[in-house]
């Protein structure tokens, strides 16, 4: 055995050397300190102290939100077979929504749809696209990974291919408010990103929904990719079934008691899957759209842990833990089984 | 008198002795020229099978194998292959590579790169530390393979490489060197041919062993008379038996029978011989110390055992949960289609592929099946093993470089051999100690002797004191202030002799009683011996290699009191010493005409020399009462078989005297049984030693003490002894075993009878035999185990290994074997543990060790100070691995039940393949290697503490599914927190809705923060390197996600400019990341801050006994008391040293005085 002496163990020692350097500044953790209701005590008050106003702060900020949900997937179909209904390519499919509003709306306002019961995130769906296609002009051909949405009926590539681009949403909105038409400004929907980087400006649509089966909405051939936002909004894939994407936003103000009429081009077929359609207008604070979740939570958590704080100090004051008390040394006695 | 000496003396032969029976060992006589007769049996068979070998001497054969040697494990070829088949013996690995090979087709839930990278980069690291580690074996081989010794080459000696050595080399090695190949003896630098031979690393004994060429050979005195030496041996084919060598060597036509006599073994050194010239006969592994490598058994530590299991559970838990999302998706595919209508249309049911045909949704289930085990493999921590190696190597450096555990004197650091059972040391429920050279130094010490009815030396031994400790004697009181209780090994002044009384030392002998018998006692201590003098040219002073520590012992206390032995020569020994007639220095010289070697069944040994003036004398020396006599004037017969003659030869002797010698107990060695004891570590002492030895030496080193009632099982009675005496065998084995059986019986009643005394166990070797037999070896566990201390006594190296065997299996717990000596090796191989004393004894004991350290109170911090922080951060780190990657995996399931269970992952590839690789990996490395629960001399302070880990209180199967179900726990925490949080309104001021990349970016930051928070929490103590791994990891993450979201979209597809775009500037992500990861941690928080309220596991108790000593350094005395309410909760019933506290401390408060003189291991 070679043996050698920390003396001289110049690999390590200066290893061993630095470690010991860090024993100075290294502390005991903060469950080191048990049964010292300060630093527990203490713990449990600031998350308190830190959570609670945020929560306040996030729950003002979302109920100053106002938001209308205008749910139309039934109204907009009379006809008892909606299935038929929608497809029948013929029919006027218009349909016309009134809604009022309760609170003054500051602009801009936001127009969503909002769908239900829809999987934009199926694995089939979500990997049924072609990045490259999508960026760059020469990559027409990449549809490898579109099928079977790749190829139009006589063969051709399909520009965009895949389910994602086939399935575009395609009911339309035009808003009146008063009877007053007003116009929804559809720019800056998608992120910039998208637009520069991920969708070609030389990329222009081919053979789309020339398919077997025509999906949803149909683009412009003449319009570049990178200046479709509603194609590229709707191909960044939702997380969950049920979602909301930005159709647009209305840049004035709306007033207390304002009338806005909807007309709908109800085109797009949710019913065949009993998915739901919805209009959803809403402003925004910094916090994003409503959803009183965040400062809910926030403040419930930050409840929590005074409460418990609270219970440490009382605990403490009531039954103070009594130094050599060997009652309370349960050793050898199994604890409950948990983490620790 | 006798006994101390004599039975040490004894006990180191015998157990020598017994090792070289044991191992085949041929002891050769002597000094003693072979047979040349030519009448051995053995000898015919030369050149029949097995016996082939034929060496041309001077003529190289080049078809046999080099002399260089390699213990790698692999070469540059077999490297790639054999590492990865190694690898791929874990499950883990095998699962990650059917993954792996299944994510190129289609069922993949991710893109196959990403699959295969992180097992890549995890079978990178493993094959790296491979190779570093067979590289370092590489360099040390190398070191050996060119290494160089003089080989014969045209007529002249030149320099060779060891490596280049070729069968029938005729080599030529220089003292102190080493032997570089198996070398058959041809001459030496002496003219008698003879040499000395150190075997150290070999078989661990230290003593010069006498090789003899023949004679026929022995003329070749210098490097020309090789021009014309021809000859030709045959002998045996390579074999692993180092202590039998047949063949013999052809000389000018004329047949000579060669021994072990004439053999020179590789790794062996020649020493006080100037040089030899000897025949190359086997060559690199050919060489009989090759043959003899053994592999170590390799051994698993009880936690990776147990890990395993948590695998398997984790393996089937993640089929259970693809079969439930497999089900669920047939259902959703089949319900895609209903006769004949589409209904989810976007999917295109009605033109789809196998994997989501409505029509076939079984098939399709199925297939779901792969993809979905692939999907949540994440449950499965892929860098698991790896990290554990890496923790454990890097453990394994601190215990190399505790400087508490480095003994100075020689210059030892402690050593982790191997490095994978360092939680294992945490675990030990039993130890099994070797005597001799483990609890005491094996330096025997001169101290007492009795010359002619007079005793003189005025040492105490500890045994003495021991004694005199337990008889209450107030004597002992004074003697402690006198004499340090427990001297070092370093305060004699000469190393061996500890004896003071001025009556016979500076030559005052001469004036006592009976000078005539003092003188030939002395005389007799400096000729009867097998000792070589050393004399350093410089000083002028003596030093010997002996056999033996005792018998250096006993050569040096003459020389200390004037009978200084300096010459030793293959007839005579030479003296000087004092004439009491004249009163001076004369040298006076024996000529020895026989040695009557030491036998373990007579017990002595005996030289016959013929002084100056012509008279003969038998000077014999010999254990147990038998005797230290001398006989005069004996008729010179040397008759060839004058080793069955020695006894006629050795009677009516006369005794001149009886001599002690002390092998001290190791500094410390009290002290750390008693410590181990309170650790709840019961101690077995497994020694050769006669009864009454390992019984004095058990109250020595507080094993045993007064009040304890001793359960002593011994064949040693009248009724077996007179059995014996008859020839019946069968009945006599009978008569032992029923005797046997029933004394085991009665010790047991007693135990179960008694309330709460202690019990202490000793057996001999004898009754060992019988009751480790298979029907009595039950009921023997049973009565060892409800003992306090258990000393085996006269037991053989098998007897321990099988007692080691007996336990381990027997209890189920963790065994750990200590010991020094090549007689150590098969208990500490068959413990779970074995650990080698490095010192005296040669490296045999080590080289099979998993541990080795110095001494043996350095035992005490490398359990409970390293085991436990081994034992207790494996633990936390298992748990804290399988936390992370299920509060990962269930994330990913969880969000599979909102994709109609298809498949899709909630996070991005390359995000997922690096969370184990890159997030979450460092800290719980920095966590593995540097926490402390407890701080180390509170880990000494409690000892009970230690209890954690044979009780496996931290590995508990509660503790680990407690931590899983964490994990779900926070999984579902975050998935739920935050996707209602952002389900899917505006999560931006500029009224943009969160997409799939956006929300599992955001859930996938609060696992990260809430996985790396959480180790700030389990963590205990920190340094500024865990910090840096916490806080970098979270770092990590979003450099990640600025870097490869800026690399074009076609590489980063869905996290494209996610976070600089998206999510940096909205204020909702980081609102909510703050929410959800502290949502996740505040239940563990809460539960942790109760559990150590109310419920505190015994190192919590300590931590906040440490913080309270830390916030008031005046401790007050409070805290005093509740530390000994601590320490006193931990006294066992059946403890050794502990029970002994307890009494001390009821003395303490009678008389503090006493508390200290009565117990001084424990202040």
């Amino acid at each position: 055995m070679r043996v050698r002496s920390p003396k001289n163990a110049s690999l390590f020692g200066s290893l061993t050397g630095r470690l010991r350097l860090t024993r100075h500044v290294a502390a005991r953790g903060l469950l080191s300190l048990p049964g010292i209701p300060a630093p527990i005590v203490g713990a449990f008050s600031l998350i308190g102290i830190v959570f609670v106003p945020i929560g306040l702060a996030s729950l003002s900020a979302s109920q100053a939100i106002v938001e209308l949900v205008d749910r139309y997937d039934a109204e907009c179909v009379s006809a008892s077979d909606k299935v038929g209904f929608i497809q029948d390519t013929k029919t006027d499919k218009a349909c016309t929504r009134t809604i009022t509003v309760p609170k003054p709306m500051k602009g801009p306002v936001h127009i969503y749809y909002q769908l239900e019961n829809f999987y934009q995130n199926h694995r089939r769906y979500v990997k049924s696209r072609s990045d490259k296609q999508l960026r760059y002009k020469d990559a027409a051909n990449l549809i490898k990974t579109c099928e079977p949405e790749g190829t139009s009926a006589d063969g051709a590539p399909i520009v965009p291919c895949g389910l994602i681009a086939w399935s575009l949403f395609n009911d339309t909105y035009s808003f009146s408010v008063n009877k007053k038409t007003i116009e929804v400004n559809k720019k800056n929907i998608a992120w910039e990103s998208d637009k520069s980087s991920k969708f070609g400006s030389d990329v222009y649509p081919k053979n789309f929904q020339k398919g077997g089966l025509v999906g949803g909405g149909k683009l412009d051939e003449k319009m570049p990719l990178s200046e479709q936002e509603d194609l590229i909004v709707w191909m960044r894939t939702a997380a969950l079934p049920t979602f909301r994407k930005l159709y647009g936003r209305i840049e004035s103000d709306i007033m207390a008691s304002d009338e806005i009429t909807v007309v709908i081009q109800n085109n797009y077929n949710t019913y065949s899957f009993g998915g739901t359609k919805a209009l959803v207008l809403s402003t925004t604070s910094w916090i994003g759209g409503k959803n009183n979740f965040i400062g809910v939570a926030y403040v419930a958590i930050g409840g929590i842990c005074f409460f418990l704080a609270l219970c440490f100090v009382i605990l403490h004051v009531v039954k103070p833990r009594t130094l050599g008390d060997p009652s309370y040394l349960s050793w050898n006695k199994e604890a409950p089984d948990h983490p620790n | 008198m006798a006994d101390d000496g004599g039975s040490n003396r004894t006990r180191r032969r015998t157990r020598r002795r017994r090792n070289m029976r044991l191992s085949k060992l041929y002891s050769f006589a002597c000094g003693r020229r072979p047979s040349v007769a030519d009448d051995d049996p053995e000898s015919s068979r030369i050149g029949g099978p097995g016996f082939s070998r034929v060496v041309n001497a001077g003529v190289p054969e080049q078809q046999q194998g080099s002399n260089s040697i390699s213990t790698t494990k692999y070469n540059v070829v077999t490297f790639f292959p054999k590492s990865l088949f190694e690898q791929f013996r874990r499950v883990a690995n095998i699962y990650f590579l059917v993954a792996g090979c299944l994510a190129y087709t289609n069922l993949a839930p991710y893109s196959s790169s990403t699959a295969v990278a992180p097992l890549v980069i995890v079978l990178l690291a493993t094959m790296v530390k491979e190779a570093i580690e067979d590289w370092r074996r590489y360099q040390q081989d190398s070191e050996v393979n060119n290494r160089s010794t003089k080989v014969l080459q045209d007529g002249v000696f030149s320099d060779v490489k060891w490596k280049d050595l070729r069968v029938g080399d005729i080599v030529k090695v220089q003292k102190d060197e080493f032997f570089p190949a198996d070398l058959v003896l041809l001459s030496s630098s002496y003219e008698d041919a003879i040499c000395y031979v150190e075997t150290m690393n070999l078989d661990g004994e230290t003593n010069l062993k006498l090789k003899q060429s023949l004679e026929v050979t022995s003329n070749l005195l210098d490097d020309d008379s090789f021009t014309t030496f021809r000859a030709v041996i045959r002998c045996e084919d390579p074999n692993a038996h180092l202590y039998s060598f047949i063949g013999n060597i052809e000389i000018q036509e004329q047949q000579y029978p060669l021994s072990p006599q004439q053999l020179l073994l590789r790794d062996s050194k020649l020493r006080n011989t100037e040089f030899v010239y000897g025949i190359v006969i086997f060559t690199g592994h050919d060489s009989k110390v090759m043959q003899n490598a053994m592999k170590v058994p390799s051994k698993r530590s009880n936690v990776e055992k147990k890990m395993d299991k948590i695998i398997y559970l984790l393996l089937s838990s993640l089929v259970l949960i693809s079969v439930i999302g497999s089900i669920f998706f047939g259902i959703a595919t089949r319900d895609d289609l209903q006769d004949g209508r589409i209904k989810r249309w976007y999917l295109r049911p009605d033109d789809t592929s196998i994997y989501f045909d409505p029509n076939k949704p079984a098939i399709s289930a199925v297939l779901h099946f792969l993809t979905a085990m692939m999907l949540y493999g994440y449950f499965i921590p892929i860098s698991l093993y790896i990290s554990i190696e890496i923790v454990k190597l890097l453990q394994a450096l601190f215990i190399n470089n505790d400087i508490h555990m480095y003994h100075e004197e020689t210059d030892t650091p402690a050593h982790a051999r191997t490095s994978n059972l360092n939680e294992e040391l945490g675990q030990v429920d039993t130890i099994l100690t070797d005597k001799t050279g483990t609890l005491t130094c094996n330096s025997m010490e001169f101290i007492k002797c009795s010359v002619a009815g007079t005793a003189y030396g005025r040492g105490i031994t500890e045994v003495e004191r021991a004694m005199a400790k337990r008889k209450g004697s107030p004597l002992i009181a004074d003697m402690v202030n006198l004499n340090k209780p427990f001297q070092t090994e370093g305060q004699t002044a000469v190393k061996g002799f500890n004896f003071i009384d001025e009556r016979v030392m500076d030559d005052n002998w001469v004036n006592q009683p009976h000078p005539d018998v003092i003188q030939m006692f002395f005389r007799l201590l400096a000729v009867c011996h097998t000792c070589i003098p050393e004399v350093d040219e410089q000083s002028g002073k003596i030093s010997y290699e002996a056999e033996s520590p005792d018998e250096a012992a006993f050569v040096v206390a003459a020389r200390e009191l004037g009978f200084t032995f300096y010459k030793r020569t293959q007839t005579g020994i030479s003296l000087h010493e004092l004439d009491p007639l004249s009163g001076k220095q004369v040298d006076r010289s024996y000529k020895i005409l026989h040695v009557l070697e030491f036998n373990s069944a007579r017990k002595r040994m005996s030289v016959i020399v013929k002084d100056d003036e012509g008279k003969t004398f038998l000077f014999s020396k010999g254990a147990d009462r038998k005797f230290t006599e001398a006989k005069n004037s004996i008729s010179a017969d040397r008759d060839e078989k004058i080793e069955e003659a020695a006894d006629s030869l050795e009677r009516d002797l006369i005794l001149l005297g009886a001599t002690a010698v002390e092998d001290k107990l190791q500094k410390g060695v009290p002290e750390c049984i008693d410590k181990l004891a309170q650790a709840g570590i019961k101690i077995w002492v497994l020694t050769g030693d006669k009864m009454e030895t390992a019984i004095n030496i058990g109250y020595a080193c507080s094993l045993l003490r007064q009040g304890m009632k001793q359960i002593t099982i011994t064949l040693e009675t009248a009724d077996i002894i007179a059995l014996e005496k008859g020839s019946d065998k069968e009945a006599v084995a009978k008569a032992s075993k029923d005797n046997v059986v029933q004394q085991i019986n009665e010790g047991k009643k007693l135990i179960n009878a008694s309330s709460g005394e202690a019990f202490a166990l000793i057996i001999d070797g004898k009754s060992l035999t019988y009751a480790l037999e298979d029907d009595a070896k039950g009921i023997f566990l049973d009565l060892a185990i409800g003992c306090g201390s258990v000393i085996c006594c006269r037991s053989s190296p098998k007897q321990k290994a099988l007692v080691t065997r007996l336990v381990k299996t027997g209890t189920g717990k963790v065994t750990l074997a200590i010991g020094d000596g090549a007689n150590d090796v098969g208990m500490i191989q068959e413990a779970d543990i074995g650990v080698g004393i490095s010192g005296a004894e040669g490296m045999q004991a080590v080289m099979a060790s998993d541990v080795s350290i110095a001494q043996f109170r350095f035992l005490e911090r490398l359990l409970l100070v390293h085991g436990h922080w081994c034992y207790s951060r494996i633990s936390s780190m298992i748990c804290y691995f399988f936390y992370k990657n299920i509060t990962f995996g269930v994330t990913l399931f969880l969000y599979e039940a909102y994709t109609s269970f298809s498949g899709q992952a909630f996070y991005n590839d390359w995000a997922m393949a690096l969370y184990n690789v890159l997030f979450t990996s460092l800290p719980v490395i920095a966590m593995g290697v540097f926490d402390q629960d407890v701080p180390a001399r509170f880990c000494l302070k409690y000892p009970m503490l230690y209890q954690e880990g044979p009780q496996n209180l931290l590995f508990r199967w509660s503790r680990i599914l407690g931590w899983m179900l964490y994990g779900v726990a926070s999984a579902v925490i975050i998935f739920f927190f935050s996707t209602t949080a952002l389900q899917h309104q505006a999560f931006r001021e500029s009224g943009e809705v969160m997409d799939l990349a956006a929300l599992g970016a955001t859930a996938y930051t609060c696992v990260v923060w809430a996985v790396n928070v959480q180790m700030v929490i389990t963590v205990s103590y920190f340094t500024l390197i865990q910090h840096i791994c916490i806080w970098g990891g979270i770092a990590l993450w979003y450099v990640f996600l600025v870097a490869y979201g800026a690399i074009t979209p076609t590489f980063s597809t869905t996290y494209f400019m996610v976070f600089v775009d998206a999510l940096a500037g909205a204020a909702s992500y980081w609102v909510v990341t703050l929410l959800v990861s502290t949502a996740a941690l505040i239940p563990y928080f809460t539960y942790a801050v109760i559990k150590t309220r109310f419920f505190p596991d015994y190192h919590n108790k300590i931590q906040w006994l440490h913080h309270r000593n830390r916030g008031q350094p005046d401790s007050n005395d409070a805290d005093v008391e509740f530390g000994q309410a601590l320490r006193q909760f931990s006294v066992r019933s059946t403890g050794v040293g502990v029970s002994a506290r307890r009494d001390a401390a009821a003395l303490v408060r009678l008389n503090s005085k006493v508390y200290h003189a009565d117990s001084p291991q424990l202040s």
